[in-house]
């Protein structure tokens, strides 16, 4: 069978009967680890994967789950970052109000770059996401609040709602930890509304949802702010975990990352972000000895996943799982 | 209403011209669709009868011209509020979303009058109230054996078959068809010619169509395109005997 759709939602329809039950069992396994895990594994590490999982799935939300492939999603994630330093930073705010000023100016950047973009489609859509990023990192390098190529250091992570003290990485750890598990339900009941079943059926075939009546571009446009307000979150928390907000938050590498981790792990399948983002993380981390023959690394397995597992890793184990099932089926 | 089904015509297109590029697809048609009739678009390949449909259901803008629909100028309406106005198309490859259930399929149409369809935080299950009939549709069309299949599964005639329940869940006054039958074998043909028949019941149908015997079989009136314009009107039997329409279209070896 070889369709020539792009976007191949592996697992769509299995999402019913005992395929939710096994889901929030999994779901329950995987929380009870991760409460666990800091103690195992080096909490920052895993709070700098959470992050970047969280970044991943809200750029899914748009690619695998929308159609529409955002080649700018840095200024979300850096953007957020920005704001969320300098108001904490500078400004004295408390972190959870410094992290919620980072997600509205993300959604807020979201709605204006998304305006512009969602009237082109395909390689245009990119290129102007591309552009607005190109636009906004300049922006970044020259404004002064930004800290230019310094960025803003040492940002104090101070107490959550002045009682947690974030200073301490077990602290800090869950704090993260609640924030990817918030963010990543936000988009499961997202692609699992009414508004996602559109979403799915814009990025299916877009011209028969618009003769089907819908105004498919107010759908986008939503979905983009969602995208860009969960990318916008995912930086703020980076922020705390880093002390940092720099240049390469808003630099076009990162929305490239974000768009290897995503089609690494699988698009269009909800765990596939958080899969890839582990495996992007951890080579990052782990080789980082080799200096600069880490992106050569990643640019073979990119090249390897792209041709062996053009579903992802996880696409493919869906892929896998469900031809066992047929099997025994039939 | 009763002001509106006063007005004979359901669509009134008149001097639709559409260019690309100083070459004319359509040059000045003057489109009438009587109320509760099946009406044909005929003509040989590159006749311009798909650059009407698109322009007639607003998914191309005319380059000069006007569009009434029910008496309402729909000229400058975007496709989507067409839609709304209860005038519902169909494509030439088949118009489904493939990865979706048959059953996703059809409810996305009915999901859409109960406007819930921004509500991102509510449960799809909120959706489920819609089964019933979204079934109902699809036992119209012979389709709930495959109720839980994906769309993209299905052989090319029940796609088909697809796409119209799809249709006909947004309750339209009036479909468009393009090439209902194209690609079919015998039996689904005659299946898809049925099924075109009994939908028609208090709808109006304007389709495009190659295969003559159904467009004899169906149609109230047909007309011939021809270069973009309309070479004549009229019932099959005297539009069939048209000696122009007759070498128009065995000219081409374009008939069936």
């Amino acid at each position: 069978m070889s369709t020539s759709t792009p976007a191949h939602p592996a697992g769509a329809p299995a999402a019913t009967g005992s395929g939710a039950s096994a889901g929030t069992l999994f779901g329950i396994l995987a929380i009870a680890v991760l409460l666990a895990a800091p103690f195992g594994v080096y909490p920052v590490f895993l709070m700098k994967v959470m992050c970047f999982a969280l970044f991943a799935c809200a750029f899914n939300l748009l690619l695998g789950y929308t159609g529409l492939l955002s080649f700018g999603h840095a200024m979300f994630f850096g953007g957020s970052a920005y704001v969320c330093a300098h108001t904490i930073k500078v400004m004295g705010f408390s972190p959870e109000l410094g992290i919620l000023a980072g997600v509205v100016f993300a959604a807020a950047l979201g709605f204006i770059s998304g305006l512009l973009a969602i009237r082109r489609q395909g390689i245009y859509f990119a290129m102007v996401t591309l552009a607005l990023a190109q636009m906004f990192f300049f922006f970044c390098l020259q404004a002064r609040f930004t800290g230019g190529e310094d960025g803003l250091q040492a940002v104090p992570r101070g107490s959550l709602f002045g009682i947690f003290d974030l200073s301490k990485d077990i602290n800090l750890y869950y704090l993260v930890l609640a924030i990817f598990v918030f963010g990543f339900l936000v988009i499961y009941r997202t692609i699992h509304s009414p508004f996602g079943q559109v979403l799915k059926a814009i990025r299916e075939n877009e011209p028969r949802a618009i003769s089907l009546g819908y105004r498919v571009n107010q759908y986008k446009l939503l979905a983009f702010v969602l995208s860009a307000a969960l990318a916008g979150l995912a930086g703020a928390t980076k922020v705390l975990v880093f002390q940092l907000a720099s240049l390469t938050d808003v630099a076009w590498q990162m929305s490239g990352e974000v768009i290897l981790m995503t089609l690494v792990g699988g698009m269009g399948t909800i765990l596939g972000p958080i899969v890839g983002a582990a495996v992007i993380v951890t080579m990052q981390n782990y080789l980082a000895g080799l200096g600069e023959w880490v992106l050569v690394i990643q640019g073979v397995i990119f090249v390897l996943a792209v041709s062996l597992f053009r579903r992802g890793f996880v696409g493919e184990v869906i892929a896998i799982i469900q031809q066992f099932k047929a099997k025994k089926a039939g | 209403m009763d002001t509106v089904s006063d007005v004979p015509y359901i669509v009134e297109a008149s001097g639709l011209t559409k260019e690309f590029k100083g070459f004319a697809a359509v040059k000045n048609v003057d489109l009438r669709i009587r109320r509760h009739t099946i009406h044909a678009l005929i003509g040989p390949n590159g006749a311009g009868k798909t650059t009407c449909f698109n322009l007639i259901t607003k998914f191309l803008e005319p380059t000069r011209g006007t569009i009434r629909l029910n008496g309402k100028d729909i000229t400058r309406t975007p496709p989507a509020d067409v839609a709304r106005l209860g005038m519902v198309r169909s494509f030439q490859i088949s118009a489904t979303f493939p990865h979706l259930t048959v059953m996703d399929n059809v409810r996305i149409a009915l999901q859409r009058p109960i406007g819930n369809s921004f509500h991102f935080w509510k449960s799809e299950t909120s959706l489920d109230a819609l089964n019933d009939r979204a079934m109902a549709l699809l036992a119209d069309v012979d389709l709930i054996s495959y109720a839980k299949h994906l769309a993209v599964e299905l052989p090319y005639g029940r796609k088909r078959a697809l796409e119209i329940a799809t249709t006909l869940a947004l309750e339209p006054e009036m479909l468009l068809l393009d090439e209902p039958t194209s690609g079919m074998g015998r039996e689904d043909i005659a299946r898809t010619s049925d099924l075109i028949k009994r939908v028609s019941e208090g709808r109006t149908i304007l389709m495009v169509e190659h295969n003559l015997s159904v467009v004899s079989d169906l149609s109230d009136t047909i007309t011939v395109l021809a270069r973009g314009e309309i070479l004549t009107e009229g019932p099959y039997s005297e539009v069939s005997k048209n000696p122009q329409v007759v070498e128009a279209y065995m000219g081409t070896g374009g008939a069936h």
